[in-house]
C-alpha cells in the first residue's frame, strides 16, 4: 500500500473507531445476560410440556397393555431424569438462550472467514418448512417426489456448469463429508484398477482445510502435507517431489485459507496426472471465483462445494449442511448410490450402479440445503453469480485496505498480490508490542456486537492469525464497522492491554474459569448428571 | 440485464455508485484488476449454463413452491413407512425455537458471543445422557449408519483389535455406510466386519451363533434394539456379558424415542451406544432429519480420548454460580490434529441437537413413557388388523415397538404391486424387504407411531384388504 493511501485509511479509521453517539460507527453494545439456570434444574414434578396421544379404548381392548409386549428385563426400571416443565417455561428458556446467541443475522459475521457467512434468504426457510419439503419420507415412491428430485437434478446441472464437471452427488451431509466422499471415490477408482496395493499416499497442503488431511486418513491413506514456500503458495518443487507411483492424488484448496490464488495450480495437477494419480480441489471457498474460474479448467478430476457456504443455505449452529461432490465421467461410476437421473422427462433414483463406493450417508442427503441452493441460484442467474464473486472480492480488498492501516496487523506472504475472497492476517506485532494476541482480541470484539473472529485452522502457520471474509452480503458501512472494531481493539491494546486481556466486558457471562476441565478427566463433565455427582456431590 | 445495473437485495454493494467509491478508494479502475491474479489460461471463458434469474421474490416463491407441490407429502398421504426415518409428531414449540434467526444463522462463534448455542448443546447432551443412561454424549454427526461405523473404529482404537461382529440383520443401509468408513479389507488399517446370525422366528440375535463366532480377536460386538426389522432385542445384557468375556466392547444401536419404556443401553451395560436422534423432534425431510449420536459411560478416559466426535464440558466463569460450556479435548479432533486426529468432524447437524433438546424438555419422563405405550399399542393394533386380511401374516416376535414385518406372500401379489395400489388410496405402504431379506418372501416393514390414530390404522387395513383381494 502506498503511504498516501495508508494515511488516508488511518485517518478514516480514527474517525470510525468511536461509539456512534460520538460520531463513529461502533455500537455501544450489551449482550443479553439472562442468568438462566440449566433446564435440568427447572420445573416441578408432574408438570407437562406437551401431551401425547394415548391409545384409544378400542385399541387397548383389542391388543391389551403395552407392557405385555416388552420382553422380561427390557422394561425401563427408573424413569429418565428429564425436566418436568410446562410449555411456556420451556419456550421462554430457549428463547433466552437464543437471545444469548449472536449468530450471523445479528452479528455482522464478516468475522468467520473460510465460512462464507452470507445472508440466507428468509423466503427459502418458508419453502423448506412446508410439508411438501419437510414431511417427505425418503422411501416414498419416487413418483411422489418428482418435484424434489427435479430440484436436486437441476441443481446438479448448475453445479456442473459452475465447476466444469460431468457428474454429481448431493448425498454428503456436509463439506467435510463431500471431501471424505472424494477420498472414497479415489480409493474405489484404484481398487477397480487393481492399483490399491501400490497407491497409498494422498497429498494435501497445510493451508488446505483439515478435512483434506483427515478424511483420506480415514479412508486408509497415508497423508503427505506440503508446506508453503516463501510466497505462501504450496511449494511446487516439494509437491512434485511428493508425487510418485505411490500417489493416489491430491486434496487441496485454491484459493487456500490465505485467500491467495495459486496461479500455477494446473502445474500441480499435471504432475499428478503424469504419475497416474488424480486431483481433487476443495471448493468450500468458491465464493470469489463463481463464474471466473472452474476446477475442471485447471485439470482437476473432482471438486466439492458447501451449499451452506457459497450457496446460501444457513449454517444452523453447524448443520444440517449439504456437500455437493462433482467429478468427471471417468469417476462417475464410483459415486455413492442412489444417483438422481432424468429419463424421458421423469426423475429417478438410480441404485443400479455396481461400481459405486456404496454409501456415505443414509437415505438421500440433506436436501433442505439443495432446495435453498436451487432457489438462490435461480434468483441470481448467471450474471448474478458473477456479481456475487465480484463484490465479495471487491469487499475483501476494500476491507484489506483498512485493516492494513491498523497498528499491529500484518498480512504475511505474497506481497504485491491481491487476495480474492478472504485474507489471513497476523497480530504477531500487536502481541509482541502489547501482549494482546488474536484470542484476546477475539474475545474483546464481541463487546461491540460483532461476531467473534475465526482465527485459523491448526496448526497456526501464521502466528496470531485471524481470517475475515467479507462476502457479498456486507455493505460498505458494515466493512467500515468491522475494520473500526479491529482498530478500536488495537488502540485499547496499546493504551491498556490488561483491559483487553480481561475481556469480555459486555457478554452474557464473564471470563471462563477452570479451563483445565477441557483436558483433565478429573475436571471435565460432559453431562449435567456427571457434574452434579462430581462437583455438587448429588446423586 | 446488460443495459441495466444488477442491483440485488442481498448484495448492497451492487449499487454502481458504491462500487465505484470503493474502487476509487483502492485506486482501481475495475475489479478485473484483482482478478488478474487468475491467469488467463485458467479463466472461465464460457458463460455459465444457468437459466436467467428469477429476480422478484414473489416470482421465485411461486416457481419453487410449484416444484415442491409436485410432491405428495406424508401430510397429504397416510404414511406407514419407517425403516430408519420415522414420522413422529413434531411439537410446534420445537419448530418455533429452531427457526429463531439466531439459531438458524449461527455457526462457530466463540464461547461468549454464541453462549446460548453451547448451553443448549450441553443440555441436549445431558438430557440424551439421561435417556440413554450415560455420562458422556458427544456432539452428533451425520446419521446412525455413520456413527455405527465410527463406533467400530473407536472400538478398534481402544482395543487394538481390528474386527467387529455385527448381526446379519443389521440395517443394510447402515451397514453400507459403516463399510465405507471401515475401508476395503485389503487395506492395512481396515476394520473387518464379521457377522453373527439372527433367529428367523423371533427377529432377535442368535446368541449361540454369537458365542460360536466370537473370540478374543474382536474389538466389539454390535447389536440393534429395536432391530431394523422392528424386534425389541430381549438379551442385550447377555450380549454385553458375552462380549466382555472375550475382552470385546459392547456397542448398542438404539432408537432413543423407545427409551421411555425400554431399558436404556447404559443400564444394560453397553460400553458405547449409537443411534439417530431424528425421532426426537425432527421432521423427516426425506431423510435429511437424521443425525447420529455416540454416547458412553466415561468411567475410563480412553473412551473420551478415542471418541471421534466433539465433546463439551461444563465450566464456571469469574462470577460465582455462572456456567459456561466449552469444547474438551479439542486437540484430538481433525481440527486440532488433521490426519493425526480421531477420524474427522465437520459441519453436520447442529440445529437438530437444538430441536432434540427442546423435544426432550417438553416430553419429560411421562411424555416419553406415554408415547412409548401408544406406539406399542397402535402398532400392535395395526399388526392385528393387517394379520386378519386373507393371505397376509405378521412375522417375527410380537415384541416390537413401532415397526413389524408384514408378509404378503399368501396374497399372490408382490409388495411393489401392493404399494403401487395403496398410492391410489393415498397411502404410503411399508418398505419392501424382498431385496434386502429374500428369506422373508414378499414382506414389507410397516411402521405405526403415535402420529396415526385408530381411524387411520383402520383406513390402512381396509385399503390393504381391498388391494390384496
Amino acid at each position: 500500500m502506498s503511504e498516501p493511501m495508508k494515511n488516508a485509511a488511518q485517518e478514516k479509521l480514527a474517525g470510525l473507531a468511536r461509539l456512534r453517539r460520538d460520531g463513529g460507527v461502533l455500537h455501544d453494545y450489551q449482550a443479553p445476560r439472562w442468568d438462566e439456570p440449566f433446564i435440568m434444574e427447572q420445573g416441578a414434578p408432574g408438570e407437562r410440556g406437551i401431551l401425547v396421544p394415548l391409545a384409544e379404548d378400542d385399541v387397548t381392548a383389542a391388543v391389551g397393555e403395552a407392557a405385555d409386549y416388552i420382553p422380561a428385563g427390557m422394561s425401563r426400571a427408573a424413569a429418565p431424569d428429564l425436566p418436568e416443565m410446562a410449555q411456556y417455561q420451556v419456550l421462554r428458556h430457549y428463547l433466552r438462550y437464543s437471545q444469548m446467541t449472536l449468530g450471523m443475522d445479528l452479528g455482522s459475521d464478516i468475522s468467520e472467514g473460510t465460512c462464507t457467512m452470507k445472508y440466507s434468504p428468509k423466503m427459502h426457510e418458508e419453502l423448506i418448512r412446508g410439508h411438501r419439503a419437510a414431511d417427505l419420507h425418503p422411501w416414498q415412491d419416487e413418483a411422489t417426489m418428482q418435484g424434489l428430485l427435479e430440484i436436486v437434478y437441476e441443481t446438479g446441472q448448475y453445479l456442473k456448469s459452475i465447476s466444469g464437471m460431468d457428474a454429481f452427488t448431493l448425498q454428503p451431509g456436509g463439506g467435510s463429508h463431500a471431501v471424505f466422499t472424494n477420498a472414497c471415490v479415489m480409493r474405489r477408482y484404484f481398487e477397480a484398477r487393481g492399483e490399491l496395493d501400490q497407491r497409498s499416499e494422498m497429498i494435501t497442503t497445510i493451508f488446505s482445510h483439515p478435512c483434506d488431511a483427515a478424511t483420506p486418513m480415514v479412508a486408509g491413506f497415508k497423508v503427505i502435507t506440503v508446506m508453503p514456500d516463501e510466497n505462501g503458495y504450496p511449494d511446487l518443487e516439494a509437491f512434485k517431489a511428493a508425487v510418485s507411483e505411490k500417489t493416489v492424488g491430491c486434496m487441496i484448496t485454491n484459493p487456500e485459507d490465505t485467500g491467495i490464488y495459486n496461479p500455477q495450480i494446473d502445474k500441480y495437477v499435471e504432475a499428478l496426472h503424469e504419475a497416474g494419480a488424480l486431483a481433487f480441489t476443495d471448493q468450500a471457498n468458491a465464493n470469489g471465483i463463481l463464474g471466473y474460474a472452474r476446477a475442471r479448467d485447471a485439470g482437476f478430476d473432482a471438486c466439492h462445494f458447501n451449499l451452506h457456504k457459497t450457496f446460501s443455505s444457513p449454517h444452523g449452529c453447524e448443520g444440517p449442511a449439504t456437500g455437493a461432490y462433482l467429478c468427471t465421467d471417468e469417476l462417475a461410476e464410483y459415486l455413492p448410490v442412489p444417483l438422481v437421473t432424468k429419463v424421458g422427462g421423469k426423475y429417478h433414483l438410480d441404485y443400479d450402479r455396481p461400481e459405486s463406493i456404496g454409501r456415505v450417508r443414509g437415505f438421500l442427503g440433506n436436501w433442505m440445503g439443495v432446495i435453498r441452493a436451487y432457489a438462490w441460484i435461480r434468483n441470481m442467474g448467471p450474471e448474478g453469480l458473477k456479481e456475487v464473486a465480484e463484490i465479495s472480492v471487491l469487499n475483501n480488498n476494500y476491507l484489506d485496505n483498512l485493516l492494513m492501516a491498523v497498528k499491529g496487523v500484518s498480512r504475511p506472504y505474497a506481497e504485491g498480490h491481491r487476495r480474492l475472497d478472504q485474507v489471513r492476517y497476523s497480530l504477531e506485532q500487536l502481541k509482541e508490542d502489547t501482549g494482546v494476541g488474536t484470542e484476546a482480541l477475539r474475545d474483546r470484539m464481541v463487546d461491540f456486537g460483532i461476531q467473534s473472529m475465526w482465527m485459523s485452522h491448526h496448526p497456526w502457520v501464521v502466528p496470531e492469525p485471524f481470517t475475515p471474509e467479507p462476502c457479498e452480503t456486507y455493505s460498505k458501512d458494515d466493512l467500515d464497522e468491522w475494520a473500526a472494531v479491529i482498530k478500536k481493539g488495537s488502540d485499547e491494546a496499546y493504551a491498556d492491554p490488561q483491559f483487553v486481556l480481561d475481556a469480555p466486558h459486555a457478554q452474557p457471562i464473564d471470563q471462563l474459569r477452570r479451563t483445565e476441565a477441557m483436558e483433565d478427566p478429573e475436571q471435565w463433565a460432559f453431562t449435567w448428571r456427571k457434574y452434579k455427582r462430581k462437583f455438587l456431590k448429588q446423586t | 440485464m446488460a443495459d441495466k445495473p444488477f442491483i440485488h437485495p442481498y448484495i448492497p454493494n451492487s449499487v454502481p455508485a458504491t462500487k465505484q467509491a470503493m474502487l476509487d478508494e483502492l485506486g482501481l479502475s475495475s475489479v478485473e484488476e484483482i482478478y488478474a491474479e487468475i491467469p488467463d489460461r485458467l479463466r472461465c471463458k464460457a458463460p455459465l449454463d444457468i437459466p436467467p434469474a428469477i429476480l422478484a421474490e414473489r416470482d421465485l416463491r411461486r416457481h419453487v413452491q410449484g416444484l415442491l407441490d409436485k410432491n405428495a407429502s406424508c401430510v397429504d398421504y397416510l404414511n406407514f413407512c419407517g425403516a430408519g426415518c420415522w414420522q413422529h409428531h413434531v411439537p410446534s414449540i420445537v419448530d418455533e425455537v429452531i427457526n429463531r434467526a439466531e439459531f438458524v444463522s449461527a455457526y462457530c462463534g466463540g464461547d461468549y458471543s454464541d453462549l446460548g448455542k453451547y448451553l443448549t448443546r450441553f443440555e441436549f447432551n445431558s438430557m440424551l445422557g439421561e435417556l440413554l443412561d450415560y455420562d458422556a454424549v458427544a456432539n452428533p454427526i451425520y446419521d446412525w449408519g455413520d456413527v455405527a461405523g465410527r463406533s467400530f473404529r473407536m472400538a478398534r482404537r481402544i482395543t487394538g483389535r481390528d474386527k467387529v461382529l455385527v448381526p446379519s440383520h443389521m440395517s443394510p443401509m447402515r451397514l453400507m455406510e459403516a463399510r465405507t468408513l471401515c475401508q476395503p479389507e485389503s487395506m492395512a488399517n481396515s476394520t473387518k466386519i464379521r457377522f453373527y446370525e439372527w433367529d428367523r422366528e423371533t427377529g432377535m440375535v442368535d446368541l449361540e451363533d454369537l458365542r460360536a463366532k466370537l473370540d478374543d480377536s474382536f474389538a466389539a460386538v454390535y447389536w440393534e434394539s429395536p432391530g431394523y426389522l422392528g424386534t425389541i432385542e430381549a438379551r442385550g445384557a447377555e450380549i454385553v456379558e458375552i462380549a466382555h468375556e472375550h475382552g470385546a466392547l459392547a456397542i448398542a444401536g438404539v432408537d432413543p424415542i423407545t427409551l421411555g419404556v425400554l431399558a436404556p443401553p447404559g443400564a444394560l451395560g453397553a460400553d458405547i451406544a449409537c443411534g439417530d436422534i431424528q425421532a426426537l423432534g425432527m421432521h423427516m425431510h426425506a431423510g435429511g432429519g437424521c443425525s447420529g449420536f455416540i454416547a458412553f459411560k466415561d468411567d475410563d478416559p480412553v473412551f473420551a480420548q478415542e471418541c471421534p466426535l466433539e465433546l463439551y464440558t461444563v465450566m464456571e466463569t469469574a462470577t460465582p454460580g455462572q456456567y459456561a460450556v466449552a469444547e474438551a479435548l479439542a486437540e484430538r479432533t481433525s481440527y486440532g490434529a488433521r490426519d493425526q486426529g480421531k477420524d474427522w468432524v465437520g459441519t453436520a447437524s447442529g440445529l437438530w441437537t437444538i430441536a432434540a433438546a427442546v423435544y426432550m424438555a417438553v416430553m419429560g419422563p411421562q411424555g416419553f413413557r406415554e408415547l412409548g405405550e401408544t406406539c406399542i399399542a397402535r402398532s400392535h393394533y395395526a399388526a392385528k388388523l393387517l394379520g386378519e386380511v386373507p393371505g397376509v401374516s405378521i412375522k417375527l416376535s410380537p415384541s416390537f415397538f413401532k415397526e413389524f414385518v408384514v408378509d404378503f406372500s399368501g396374497t399372490g401379489k408382490t409388495v411393489a404391486e401392493i404399494n403401487k395400489k395403496l398410492l391410489g388410496h393415498r397411502i404410503f405402504g411399508g418398505k419392501g424387504l424382498s431385496a434386502e431379506f429374500p428369506e422373508l418372501g414378499q414382506s414389507a416393514l410397516y411402521c405405526v407411531t403415535e402420529y396415526y390414530d385408530q381411524a387411520a390404522i383402520e383406513t390402512l387395513a381396509a385399503a390393504v384388504k381391498e388391494v390384496t383381494a
